[in-house]
């Protein structure tokens, strides 16, 4: 299954994915109309200031995940086989248990309703609306054998030329 | 041909140059435009502010970030300030341009012109008399002389009026007034544009947008009409004469020399050289049968309607030209010109040439002009394009068959002469609903809109109605390839308009020039109001520009709206972050100078909105 991973030295902090997650949820899934909309769509992940760093966090979607395993009404619950974590907001009634337990941050609030918005990797797209409008290709969708088998070849990259250059020094 | 071809352009020899260029793998601006998407959603919404470096602010359009920049500008101030620097540079570019011609035109009076002569004398008197200038027993020189001081002088001047502004009805001057939007000086208004919208200055969204309607009125009754007066004077005033419009125009068997960007004051030259007997011979030397200037933008209109040199297209097919593998010289002055040009005419024998000390291009031969040596400059840029014929590369050269049959050059005294002397006729046409109205439709094109739909649909559908256009810059050339600047595009036209036309032996669609010619529209309509003895914003006119993407169109679109012409974008400006400042534009403004801007990107409903708009102020006029 592909997985949203975030390459750490790109995000330039342009906000961008933030603005394209809020549009896919919203009702006309365009940026014009959707900030006149009620409710007002909601952002799913957060790109975060720290260290001098700037880092967009989301949801890890989680193999046994805190915030499913702390609801109490079932609102919260992964799909069994693309293990992706996904929030009924008709089952929801704001407890804030996921919110309490995610190891990220990433359960957030719907403005107007006391309920929990979050991550669903848009299901009606084939690419998440984060990663395509990511500009400078922080985000990245991909298998996790694809995502690392790129760092393992940059890895593996650096210590071939370190071992070469040790050699004819 | 491929989808993705097809959704580019409705031009079909924009779409087989563009099939070329991908086979031959060379990047265009449609190409550029898509690895630019998504574009930034605060850039679009215009919530993004880089006047300070507390800077950059944003404000989160949702609300659930910042509301405030660090400053505590809000969304309005953001918008309203980035509105006004669109504008600045816009009125900043039509008015430099304007400073150019009078500068121009000063050192001909002088006698330090290299090269130009006043070609009008004719067109010196009403502009001598609206300054005060004494003509009677005076040389076109001397008269000449004191209109470019007097023009030179309202740059600079500290106090208004600006002499041309007394053109619009008086009621219209007044309203100016009253809103204390009449502009004192043309430069004055776009440096205080520059000084309101610095950190920590006019925060007021009703505010800034007043002041920017000012700068915009002294570029549209200031700068663009000083360039077009005196242009006509320099150069002559444009009459109806018939050319031909499209890439097929560039000819297989002759040196093909483009002129690409705004100003007349080269290309004259270019053109008077392209006829020097010593260029002309060298041509033969070399195997070429002669020397083919063509133009693209505004500076292609300047001389297609003053020499008849056909234009080879409009801003999309800048590089489209150069694929052809067939342009020994791009010629370029000032605005609207890619600098992807250099990397493009590296993959051909193209050399492209820069011309002016505002203007250098990493990648080109920079041949700076000046006008006290034009003619040799001139003829040593032609020289240099017919020196290149030899490198043309054949088995490269592809020139597309198309290429229509246009008549332009409609100026108001040509549009005068055409009805007999005075607006009378049209506007009996008018009253008796032959003609339901007039619209100007007008600007550039960009990639967001499939190249010419906007352009071609939106006049179709408004001479369908009955709705006389009169258009230019990017849209005219868009209409003389699509073959509605003929007397015979009138069969296009509803039964009334085309009835008008077929009398009078004109197109339903008239060509009034380049860009800064916009004022000849202005000039038009204020004279018709006069006539009917009511403001321009009662008439049952308005305005459209399909496809515009230049901060010039921001400023044409800001003074078209602050003299009363109610006004359709097709596309959408950078203001729609702040609620407040979309509702002036689109609702407010109509109580304040009686006209609006309206946004609709599809053509068909934009020219409903235009026909409707018509409608309602022909019930108002009661005819």
């Amino acid at each position: 299954m592909k997985e949203i991973f975030v390459r750490l030295d790109r995000c330039v902090g342009c906000h961008a994915c933030e603005l394209a997650c809020a549009v896919e949820h919203s009702v006309a899934k365009h940026l014009f109309a959707a900030i006149a909309e009620t409710p007002v769509p909601r952002k799913r992940l957060y790109v975060e200031y720290i260290l001098q760093r700037k880092l967009p966090l989301l949801c890890r979607h989680c193999e046994d995940a805190p915030c499913v395993r702390a609801c109490r009404t079932g609102a919260m619950s992964q799909d069994a086989l693309t293990r992706i974590v996904t929030h009924d907001p008709d089952k929801c009634i704001g407890c804030w248990m996921c919110t309490m337990v995610c190891p990220y941050g990433v359960v957030g609030r719907q403005l107007e309703r006391r309920i929990a918005v979050k991550c669903d990797r848009c299901p009606d797209l084939d690419v998440p609306a984060c990663v395509t409008a990511c500009p400078t290709k922080a985000l990245v969708y991909a298998e996790e054998e694809e995502f690392a088998g790129g760092v393992r070849r940059v890895a593996a990259a650096e210590v071939v030329e370190g071992y070469v250059t040790a050699q004819t020094v | 041909m491929n989808e993705r071809i097809l959704s580019r352009s409705i031009d079909p020899a924009a779409q087989a140059m563009l099939t070329v260029a991908e086979k031959a793998h060379l990047e265009t601006a449609w190409d550029r435009f898509e690895k630019q998407l998504p574009q930034c959603g605060f850039g679009e919404l215009g919530v993004c502010c880089r006047h300070c470096n507390m800077g950059p602010c944003r404000i989160d359009p949702f609300g659930e970030g910042p509301t405030k920049g660090v400053c505590g500008a809000t969304a309005d101030t953001m918008v309203a300030r980035g509105l006004l620097r669109m504008i600045a540079a816009g009125a900043a570019a039509h008015s430099d341009h304007a400073r150019d011609v009078a500068h121009t035109l000063k050192l001909t009076a002088e006698g330090k012109g290299g090269g130009y002569e006043i070609k009008d004398e004719a067109k010196l008197q009403r502009p001598a008399e609206e300054y005060g200038i004494p003509t009677e027993g005076r040389s076109k020189e001397e008269i000449a002389l004191d209109l470019a001081k007097a023009a030179l002088g309202e740059f600079g001047q500290q106090e208004g009026p600006i002499q041309f502004t007394r053109r619009a009805p008086a009621k219209r001057v007044q309203t100016w007034e009253k809103l204390g939007i009449d502009p004192r000086g043309i430069d004055r208004e776009i440096v205080e544009i520059m000084h309101r919208t610095h950190m920590g200055v006019d925060n007021d969204y009703v505010n800034l947008i007043l002041h920017g309607l000012r700068a915009s009125l002294a570029d549209g009754w200031g700068g663009s009409m000083i360039a077009t007066e005196l242009q006509d004077v320099l150069f002559g005033v444009p009459q109806p004469i018939r050319s031909q419009a499209n890439l097929g125009v560039l000819k297989a068997d002759e040196v093909n020399v483009i002129v690409h960007g705004h100003e007349p004051i080269l290309s004259e030259m270019i053109v008077a050289a392209a006829q020097d007997p010593e260029l002309l011979a060298l041509a033969k030397g070399v195997g070429a049968k002669g020397i083919n200037v063509a133009g693209i933008c505004c500076t292609g209109n300047e001389v297609l309607m003053r020499h008849g040199i056909p234009i080879a297209g409009n801003f999309l097919q800048q590089e489209l030209a150069v694929i052809t593998g067939a342009v020994e010289a791009m010629v370029v002055d000032v605005q609207c010109i890619f600098p992807a040009l250099a990397d493009l005419a590296s993959c051909f024998h193209t050399r492209f040439i820069s011309t002016s000390p505002k203007a250098k291009f990493p990648g080109a031969t920079h041949m700076e002009f000046h006008e006290e040596t034009a003619y040799e400059t001139a003829k040593a840029i032609v020289r240099t394009a017919v020196e290149n014929y030899p490198n043309r590369n054949r088995a490269r050269v592809y020139i597309p068959d198309e290429k229509s049959e246009c008549m332009v050059g409609f100026s108001v005294e040509a549009i005068l002469a055409a009805l007999g002397g005075s607006l009378n006729p049209l506007l009996d046409a008018i009253k008796s609903g032959a003609i339901q109205g007039i619209a100007g439709v007008v600007g550039c094109n960009n990639p967001k809109v499939q190249h010419d739909y906007g352009h071609v649909n939106l006049v179709k559908e408004l001479i369908k109605n009955n709705v006389l256009v009169v258009t230019t810059g990017c849209n005219a050339i868009a209409c003389a390839k699509a073959g509605l600047l003929l007397p015979e595009a009138a069969e296009l036209a509803g039964d009334g308009l085309k009835g008008v036309c077929q009398a009078l032996g004109v197109p339903p669609v008239l060509h009034m020039g380049s860009c800064v010619d916009i004022s000849r529209i202005l000039v038009t309509c204020a004279a018709a109001a006069n006539a009917l003895g009511v403001d321009i914003s009662d008439l049952p006119v308005a305005g459209a520009a399909p496809e515009w993407m230049s901060e010039k169109a921001v400023s044409i679109g800001a003074y078209v709206v602050a003299s009363g012409i109610f006004t359709v974008l097709g596309t959408v400006p950078q203001v729609l972050g702040s609620p407040n400042v979309t509702a002036l534009l689109t609702a407010g403004a109509e109580g304040v100078v009686g006209a609006k801007f309206a946004v609709e990107p599809d053509p068909f409903k934009a020219a409903k909105l235009i026909i409707d708009h018509i409608a309602a102020r022909r019930a108002a006029l009661g005819i």
